[in-house]
């Protein structure tokens, strides 16, 4: 039997040259300025569902994206096309729509000085995510879910188990002379039980672990044990009446409040007044334990590469310390637009304007553990899951969906379900009183277990 | 011949001889189905932001997605380059999910009746961008001139004509091609220390002029900004199990996620769902019947056919209270032994397809909005929401209102501050104990996701009251 690799390659193209070319004839079709990225991947994913392969999807995909400027316009096009003809019309179709679009005195690249590219090896591309063979991809996917339904006679079903691959080649190339290209690789495998109650009612948990070599992935049985125990502890959740306890997020879901931190800081969000955060550079915006870092140069990392969307090379930006609002998140655009230097955060899709990303963001660690801060707690909720998208940034109103563990004299007891949490951002941010030690970097955001005070759970 | 036939046939030189040889190719180690789907999608999109037009982008995808059905088992691969080499690897590649002798695919496609539910005579991804443009500035300058607290908009527009060819082994032909529109406007309002955003937006599969005529931009501009201004004096909103009357159109999200995903025939077959085996039952009051449609003219989640080449039908989920059906695709259909209901759908050439909604609405009841407000002692009347989520397993699902208020003594009062509300799929239903006679179906602008694939869907519901409802506020 062949193997998916020899069936499928990725074609080999030189990215580098390729982008270049289309910069140049941007530029000698008009354009003051123009920016291409080039991106090249491939993917492979399976999941086992009860023992038998259920999907099996493997491919290769590659596309292009132009911004080009008219001066202060600017204006861009894409396309999966790279033959001559489709390149020429990416060309046409960017400076015929950059004439019609507004002038902007803030459009633009980054300065000249600022390009560049973090020197070294990042440790972000590994071969190896693809070295299986095809039986053994499956047999990681077929391990992981056997593991979480032999963990637990209440184990009952699956939404199976998975591997995945993936790699990927970026290449940025601009009218000031930057080109700069990277190669990522990825691999995962997670497993999805299913756990049922003596009266019938289900419950779904997940576990995951994903890595940029296979050699640092966690073993699929590992990875299987863990999914069922986080599913079998909600069997028999149920409603609560509407209180007001401390509740301690787990460290999963505590990531999910660095995501709307992430959301708040975003430079577009500042000049378009729609963060409760505008306006708040060096005030104390969080309790003192708070601090909270976008390091974008960690070897290996999530969320790491050498340079950014515009060609700025990465950095470390400390957003908060110690419960101080000390920089926002900024790409070119937004930093001239607020008087500030750009900290390496463009994040370029294919289509429109950058916009702004966060590299490996995540809140510094403190000195106990999860078991020590819930241990304080004489009535209170382990948050174990959120659910919905009840976060208003422009005033931080916050109320979401929860499951939880209820917490009676510092022991965890039932579980909980239905109900919801409901704070505001700003007062949430200074009612951080504890931060454990368990940071740990599972994706490029990472945040360790928080208890907040002050939230209203409603309920019954 | 239809347009895109052309398009695939002759811009790509694919002849029927190909389709055949590469349905040969992909049942080449068994397998008893394989189909083809090819998709060419153009996108312009144009935004505005402090009175100027800062970006507008344009963008051409296309490829070919190959999967081969064994049993339950699915392989899939695809390719973003049309020539016959590439496609024939792809189908290779998606064949390895079977071990077998080599399956025959059916000699000859037949093409499938298809709706006509676009009126668009030219779409208009390809009309002028200039026009574009003005009504996004047009905007602008509505949802300014409403109140002189609104610091800030953006108003986007964005199209695009996707147009797809599915062949499959069992005779399956289908084109279509896809016209979809969107306006949206966001504003945020702000007076003294309080500051508040508003939202509105709509389309569907129309044509340019809809924004012209039928819905203009002025009109979602006044409405994002109304909602702005209404939110600058919010109040806490309540926490606890209250009385809940949902207005019509846009809350139908409430059914999307209390019922909608859970009947997805997928998570049925495999057992996973909080409405598994419920067929037949009780999980509404008699009051409500929910049907899914696809065929609604012009509708944002109408489609002629769907993403596996099945005509769309109108299906009904749930009548006077009863569970009646599932929401079907082929794979799910011939493994269940169920009809095909028209609902296999995927994000684009790169997915595989699945089981998704169209047009989600519950049918008008004999109640009138007034009397239903007038009904509630003390609650919460909700109109706008954000998103929406529902944990299939557990039937528990939430959706978050964006603009709601008090009801004290049968009179909707204060502005409430964003707040979850908060249910558990098979009995929130059973509490609605009043339906209004004055069903709307939402402007078009939602969207549903579902294993990372994005569709376009529609919602709609009439005045509903649910006797009892967790509202997620904060207020005591």
């Amino acid at each position: 039997m062949a193997t998916y690799s020899e069936v499928l390659s990725v074609t080999e193209t030189d990215l580098r040259d390729l982008a270049t070319d289309v910069v140049a004839r941007a530029m000698k079709a008009g354009a003051t300025g123009a920016e291409v990225v080039v991106r090249e991947g491939s993917e492979f994913s399976t999941l086992v569902r009860r023992g038998q392969v259920e999907t099996l999807k493997e491919s290769g995909s590659r596309a292009m994206g132009l911004r080009a400027f008219l001066g202060q316009r600017a204006a861009s096009t894409y396309s999966s096309d790279f033959s001559l003809e489709g390149i020429e019309r990416l060309v046409k179709g960017a400076l015929d729509l950059a004439h019609v679009t507004s002038e902007d005195p803030y459009a633009g690249l980054p300065d000249p000085s600022l390009l560049g590219s973090l020197p070294g090896d990042l440790k972000l591309y590994y071969e190896d995510v693809y070295s299986l063979p095809p039986e053994q991809r499956i047999d990681w996917a077929r391990r992981a879910e056997a593991a979480a339904l032999s963990a637990d006679p209440r184990i009952k079903n699956s939404d199976g188990g998975s591997f995945d691959a993936a790699t990927g080649c970026k290449v940025l190339a601009n009218s000031l002379g930057f080109v700069g290209e990277y190669k990522r690789s990825s691999c995962s495998v997670s497993a999805i039980p299913i756990a049922q109650d003596e009266n019938g009612a289900m419950q779904r948990d997940y576990w995951y672990s994903s890595a940029r070599t296979l050699t640092k992935l966690e073993s699929p049985e590992s990875v299987g044990r863990k999914a069922a125990e986080r599913t079998v502890r909600r069997l028999g959740a149920h409603k609560i009446a509407s209180t007001r306890v401390p509740l301690v997020f787990d460290s999963e879901n505590a990531r999910s409040l660095l995501d709307n931190i992430f959301d708040a800081v975003n430079g577009d969000a500042i000049y378009r007044q729609s963060s409760f955060l505008e306006g708040k550079l060096g005030q104390k915006i969080a309790s003192e334990n708070v601090t909270i870092v976008d390091d974008g140069t960690i070897p290996g990392g999530f969320g790491t590469s050498p340079f950014d969307g515009e060609g700025v090379p990465s950095r470390r930006t400390v957003v908060i310390e110690k419960g101080i609002l000390k920089s926002y998140l900024l790409n070119t655009y937004t930093a001239k637009k607020l008087g500030l230097q750009t900290t390496g955060n463009a994040a370029r899709g294919l289509a429109g304007n950058p916009g702004i990303g966060y590299n490996n963001f995540f809140l510094q660690r403190g000195a106990r553990t999860a078991e020590q801060i819930i241990s304080d707690i004489k009535q209170g909720l382990y948050v174990i899951d959120l659910l919905g998208f009840g976060v208003n940034l422009v005033t931080g109103d916050y109320s979401r969906g929860v499951t939880g563990i209820w917490i009676e004299n510092g022991e965890l007891t039932y579980p909980v379900e239905e109900i919801t949490v409901a704070g505001n951002l700003k007062q949430m941010l200074n009612n951080i009183s504890e931060i454990g030690s368990d940071l740990e970097f599972r994706s490029a955001l990472a945040c360790p277990t928080l208890r907040i005070d002050g939230m209203t759970i409603a309920g019954e | 011949m239809t347009q895109n036939q052309n398009l695939f046939f002759q811009k790509f030189g694919i002849a029927p001889a190909d389709l055949q040889r590469y349905l040969a190719e992909a049942l080449s180690a068994g397998g008893d189905y394989a189909d083809l789907y090819f998709e060419y999608l153009t996108s312009t999109s144009i935004s505005v932001d402090e009175s100027i037009v800062k970006s507008a982008s344009q963008g051409i995808s296309a490829g070919c997605g190959v999967r081969v059905l064994a049993g339950d088992r699915t392989g899939y691969a695809y390719t973003d380059d049309l020539a016959p080499e590439k496609i024939l690897r792809a189908a290779r590649t998606a064949a390895l999910i079977a071990r077998g002798p080599s399956q025959q695919s059916v000699q000859g496609f037949k093409e499938s009746r298809a709706h006509q539910l676009y009126q668009v005579a030219s779409p208009s991804v390809d009309a002028d961008v200039s026009a574009k443009l003005e009504l996004v500035m047009r905007a602008d300058k509505a949802a300014r001139a409403y109140d002189p607290r609104i610091v800030q908009v953006r108003g986007s527009y964005a199209d695009e004509l996707r147009q797809i060819l599915v062949v499959g082994s069992d005779g399956t032909f289908a084109t279509d091609v896809q016209p979809l529109a969107r306006f949206n406007v966001l504003c945020i309002a702000k007076a003294g220390e309080n500051s508040s955003r508003g939202s509105s937006g709509g389309g569907g599969r129309v044509s340019i002029d809809y924004f012209l005529t039928e819905k203009t931009p002025e009109s979602f501009a006044k409405e994002s900004a109304r909602q702005a201004i209404i939110q600058l004096d919010a109040r806490e909103a309540p926490a606890g199990e209250m009385e809940v009357v949902l207005g019509p159109g846009w809350p139908g999200i409430l059914l999307h996620e209390a019922i909608g995903h859970g009947l997805e025939a997928d998570f049925n077959r495999k057992g996973t769902s909080a409405f598994s085996g419920l067929i037949g039952k009780r999980v509404a009051s008699e009051k409500c019947t929910v049907v899914d449609n696809g065929t609604l003219p012009s509708r944002r989640g109408s489609i002629n056919v769907d993403d596996e080449g099945s005509p769309t039908q109108e299906t009904v989920l749930i009548e006077k209270g009863i569970l009646k059906g599932y929401l079907s695709d082929k794979l799910s259909s011939r493994l269940m032994g169920m009809p095909d209901t028209g609902n296999g759908r995927r994000e684009s050439y790169e997915h595989i397809p699945m089981p998704r909604m169209t047009n989600t609405y519950m049918l008008s009841g004999e109640d009138n909005p007034e009397d239903i407000l007038r009904s509630v002692k003390r609650g919460v009347y909700a109109v706008n929401f954000g998103g929406g989520q529902v944990d299939i397993t557990n039937g528990k699902f939430v959706f978050s209102a964006s603009e709601a208020y008090l009801i004290e003594d049968g009179h909707v009062t204060a502005p409430l501050k964003n707040c979850s509300l908060i249910g558990n799929g098979p009995d929130a239903l059973t509490k609605v104990s009043m339906v209004g006679n004055d069903l709307m179906l939402d402007e078009g602008v939602g969207t549903c996701g579902k294993d990372g694939q994005s569709v376009p869907v529609g919602v709609g519901i009439p005045t509903l009251k649910l006797d009892s409802m967790t509202v997620g506020g904060t207020a005591r």
